[in-house]
């Protein structure tokens, strides 16, 4: 615990320099959620339009804005005013929204530390360093703005649940999660057929699986209930039933559809390292190519991002896709894995569940963000020392993911920054691995100095070969395009740090795919030690 | 087991380690954003930069019509017009506005601020970090690898110099680590090189000459000991001598462009003391009113006896028996003398004491612990002024979490780092009576004074007690 105390005090320093640095419009976004939960009544939360910012996270995480802006009011009530506060980023919003985010990462290290309970000591505090000084959760936390530390926290708290055999706390808390931030639903598949098989079975499934349903419907209910409750008030007559339950719909419809805006394109603004990034990037090559050999390709110029006007994404040459394709492609891919788990639920393995889970979800995912990477880097970081291979994968992945999101902060002060935070982060990461491991392999007697080589080399020649290239995709990026192309094709440097990550992502998400298929989780044996992804 | 860690890889990574503390340091303001008509250190610099590379060389420090002296002159030697014209061109380069000239005066946008702070980055990376490592690998050369990249980190990450370069704005770095570096050739015997590199130093600027004694003393005493003392010398003033040749070589035309300056590197007009600073005459003045008592011209005087009484032990113990260890407890004494007794000191001058403090730090374990968090107290009112009292807990906080271990923490630190604890609330949260409205400015000068007086006694003290120890080992080697 002292050793998480330590490093997380580190981190807010860093945290604190980083207080005056650019911000996103999340910045704005957030502050306004404060504004409307504070000075509106609850059912004109999610219909309240004077801002374009509207709510479009779930209940509970306009009720966590709520308990935070009763501490602006008394902190700066400008912040909390609907009209006076619009675009107010000063010394003391930032402050406190700043500040809030730093709190907010308390249940982080909570659910880091409950996760970690009872691991080796030299273990525990490789996975704490591994992510309290997640370079991702800094850039996307505390310098573009954002609460993923807070939400991934209760990520974690559920997964520890998880492992503990504690199945029933592991339900609700993720319930609750999803109630948070719809975005983690993804794993729901994974949850269900894992409590099913573990927790709802054996003498008492009956009774198991009555109080699982009973609480994840009082959960939800918990969440959405106001929201009924106020669609219900306020309709005009009571005596027709047809038209409460149009009200009642009313406010529930309201909130769905603020979460689920599938009027966005197929990708954000900038693409996400995903199968779709690799997907456009075909589709513009081969108009490309079709133009240039003299077929008539769709004039149009294909339109594949819309953040916040809603558009279709239409393709030049490839087959459209629709929203209904990516729900068919992200739930086929799990079913392999959802397959294994149904004949071999394991909570020692649950982490590996939920991460391949939402490694799917952003693979093949509707308008998925880059900051998306996050739901599964940091889980993956909890098992990243579990074995050499897991060591080297996570290595690999979180630097390909870590660097797509460099984009995220396009300004000047944060390059050098930002560019140092990863390779510091790696670097350390890299010898603090090769240590770890190389010790471990010291105490079975083997051959040091071959150990010493293997772990020095373990990250293989195709991935290094591969992270240079990054290198010289940022050189690139940053110095090369200005003079090949000066004031032209700027949307390039993007496409290609999008694309050429989406590659390295694809890779390690068949890798994770094909081992649903190994042959070891046939049987109900525990599957043998240092196997690489133990499912 | 692994291959033995290299100290080069270890330097390398603690340098990324503290170029990224200082850019995050950078991000935060400088001094006098956003505050006409004078603004602050930051504008001057950019002045310079303005000047340098708009006038002809013999129009720097002279009074013209597109010179206004009044308006951030030119007070440093001319390495630092030097190093203005070289970073004034390539804020010329990236940013023309920021350096035109007259126009430019209080330019202040984000494009430039993030240039002028790369200046400074820049800068210690080219002669603060090379000098740093090279001290460490000559002065600690026997020492484990944990512990000379232990001191190194101390020595990059030391919160007070980060805060005033690259918060505050200026490029103490440059002369501080040419005095680093002078000091690591002395370590190594390369006495000429030493001598070169201390003289760009105090060209750079003139706060070097609190070093002046511990050089000089422990080079005579080197020389006194060598077959031709009187050869030696004069090898070392020919070498001193050139290289002020070389810096002052376009003002030397004419006696008139050299005192015009020399005028501007000493401002007596300028008085005793300015602001709040931790040293004798300022927290003295509280019971005896030295300004009031006596005209400038005295003070001055009375400053240069009281610092000269103070810095002779140090210089003596160095010319009758130089070591080592005892040069740099020399320089760190002297300096501190200086910093106590010296005319128009700046708050910004502890770092002078604080650097020899921090080469120490393995062979002063007490030192450098005191020193740091004392110095950065000392400093607070300034850095509080200048907007950046986050980065200053938040460096602080670092360094307390890094470097000093909890176990360290007998009652006498506790009780101090409480005392100190509530001057900066007191300082920050409580309104002065209007009698004395420089009340809490004047309690922390007071509180950091008795802890430097203190450090101040114990270093000279163990200069003194350490070489008596050497000498008898030495007597000892002789006879055998």
């Amino acid at each position: 615990m002292g050793e998480l105390l330590v490093m997380a005090a580190i981190a807010t320093c860093v945290k604190i320099l980083l207080l005056p640095s650019y911000h996103s419009t999340d910045f704005e976004v957030h502050r306004n959620w404060l504004a409307i939960t504070h000075s509106l009544p609850v059912d004109r939360w999610y219909v309240d339009e004077t801002s374009e910012w509207t709510l479009d996270y779930p209940p509970f995480f306009a009720w966590f804005e709520r308990l935070l802006s009763a501490f602006a009011a008394v902190w700066d009530p400008r912040i909390v005013d609907l009209s006076a506060g619009k675009n107010y980023a000063s010394a003391s919003c930032l402050l406190f929204q700043r500040g809030s985010v730093m709190v907010a990462d308390s249940v982080l290290y909570l659910g880091l530390w409950s996760y970690c309970k009872g691991m080796a000591p030299d273990k525990r505090k490789l996975v704490y360093a591994v992510v309290v000084f997640s370079p991702g959760l800094l850039i996307v936390d505390h310098i573009h703005f954002q609460y993923n530390g807070f939400l991934l926290g209760i990520l974690l708290l559920s997964l520890a649940a998880l492992k503990q055999g504690k199945d029933l706390l592991g339900g609700v808390i993720f319930a609750a999660l999803v109630c948070f931030k719809h975005l983690f639903a993804v794993a729901g598949p994974v949850y269900f057929v894992y409590l099913l098989r573990h927790y709802c079975s054996g003498p008492r499934r009956l009774r198991n699986f009555f109080q699982l349903a009973i609480s994840v419907l009082g959960v939800v209910v918990l969440a959405f209930g106001p929201f009924a409750y106020y669609g219900q008030v306020g309709s005009a007559s009571f005596s027709s039933p047809f038209l409460c339950t149009s009200k009642l719909c009313f406010q529930i419809q309201q909130v769905l559809r603020r979460l689920f805006p599938f009027g966005r394109g197929l990708c954000h603004a900038y693409w996400a390292p995903n199968i779709w990034a690799m997907y456009n990037t075909a589709d513009k090559a081969l108009s490309i190519l079709f133009k240039a050999a003299g077929f008539k390709v769709n004039s149009t110029t294909a339109a594949y991002t819309g953040g916040l006007v809603g558009e279709f994404s239409s393709y030049a040459v490839l087959p459209s896709i629709t929203p209904l394709i990516t729900f068919a492609m992200v739930l086929s891919s799990l079913v392999p894995w959802l397959y294994k788990i149904w004949r071999n639920p394991q909570p020692s393995r649950v982490v590996y569940y939920i991460t391949y889970a939402y490694m799917c979800g952003f693979m093949f995912g509707w308008h998925v963000h880059e900051k998306a990477s996050l739901h599964f880097v940091v889980p993956f970081s909890l098992i990243a020392v579990e074995s050499m291979d897991n060591a080297n994968d996570y290595l690999f992945l979180s630097t390909v993911c870590y660097y797509s999101l460099f984009p995220l902060l396009y300004e000047a002060p944060e390059y050098p920054i930002k560019v140092l935070v990863l390779l510091l982060y790696s670097t350390l990461l890299w010898d603090c691995f090769s240590n770890y491991f190389s010790v471990k392999v010291d105490g079975k007697g083997e051959d040091k100095s071959k150990a010493s080589r293997h772990s020095r080399t373990a990250l293989g020649r195709l991935k290094s070969s591969y992270l240079a290239g990054m290198i010289l995709i940022e050189i690139y990026g940053q110095f090369g395009h200005r003079f090949l192309f000066p004031q032209r094709l700027e949307f390039l440097p993007l496409m290609l740090v999008s694309a050429y990550c989406s590659i390295g992502v694809f890779y390690i998400w068949v890798q994770w795919f094909r081992s649903g298929f190994s042959i070891h989780d046939w049987s109900t044996l525990p599957p043998p030690k240092d196997k690489k992804f133990g499912v | 087991m692994r291959d033995a860690p290299s100290f080069r890889a270890s330097a390398i990574f603690i340098a990324a380690v503290a170029v990224l503390i200082r850019l995050l340091t950078g991000l935060h303001s400088y001094s006098g954003a956003g505050n006409p008509p004078k603004y602050g250190d930051y504008e001057a610099q950019r002045h310079w930069m303005e000047l340098t590379i708009n006038l002809p060389v013999s129009d720097w420090y002279r009074n013209t019509t597109d010179n206004d002296l009044g308006y951030w002159g030119l007070d440093y030697p001319p390495l630092t017009a030097y190093q203005s014209y070289i970073h004034g061109v390539f804020m010329r380069k990236f940013d023309e506005q920021s350096v035109a000239l007259h126009s430019s005066r209080g330019y202040e946008s984000l494009h430039s601020k993030v240039l002028m702070r790369w200046t400074v980055v820049l800068s210690d990376l080219a002669i603060f970090f090379p000098a740093a490592i090279a001290f460490v690998a000559a002065y600690y050369r026997q020492r484990s690898h944990e512990e000379r990249v232990w001191v190194l980190a101390l020595i990059l990450l030391q919160p007070a110099l980060i805060l005033i370069d690259h918060g505050h704005f200026q490029y103490n770095c440059l002369s501080l680590g040419l005095a680093i570096g002078a000091a690591a050739a002395v370590i190594s015997r390369w006495e000429i090189v030493a001598c070169v590199l201390f003289s760009l130093s105090l060209n750079h600027k003139q706060m070097s000459m609190y070093y002046a004694p511990a050089f000089f003393s422990h080079l005579l005493g080197i020389s006194l000991r060598k077959k031709y003392p009187v050869l030696n010398v004069l090898k070392l003033g020919a070498a001193v001598l050139s290289t002020f040749a070389l810096c002052w070589w376009p003002f030397l035309h004419s006696r008139e462009a050299v005192l015009q300056v020399l005028s501007r590197l000493v401002p007596i007009h300028r008085g005793l003391f300015e602001d709040y600073v931790s040293n004798f005459w300022c927290v003295s003045n509280l019971l005896i009113k030295w300004k009031q008592l006596l005209p400038d011209r005295v003070l001055v005087q009375l400053a240069f006896v009281a610092t000269l009484a103070c810095i002779l032990p140090s210089m003596l113990q160095q010319i009758l028996r130089p070591s080592r260890r005892g040069f740099l407890l020399a320089m760190f004494n002297c300096s501190f003398a200086f910093y106590f007794f010296s005319y128009q000191v700046h708050e910004k001058s502890i770092l002078l004491p604080v650097i020899p403090g921090t080469l120490l730090a393995l062979d002063e374990p007490l030192v450098w612990r005191w020193l740091i968090p004392g110095a950065l107290m000392s400093m607070f009112p300034l850095l509080v002024r200048d907007g950046l009292l986050l980065p200053y807990f938040a460096l602080l906080l670092l360094f307390f979490l890094g470097f000093v271990p909890l176990r360290s923490f007998n009652p006498v630190a506790a009780s101090s780092l409480l005392g100190g604890f509530v001057l900066h609330l007191a300082y920050l949260l409580l309104d002065p009576p209007a009698r004395y409205p420089y009340l809490f400015e004047a309690f922390i000068a007071t509180y950091t004074f008795a802890y430097f007086a203190a450090i101040f006694l114990y270093t000279n003290y163990r200069q003194w007690s350490r070489s008596r120890v050497l000498s008898s080992t030495q007597k000892r080697k002789k006879k055998v």
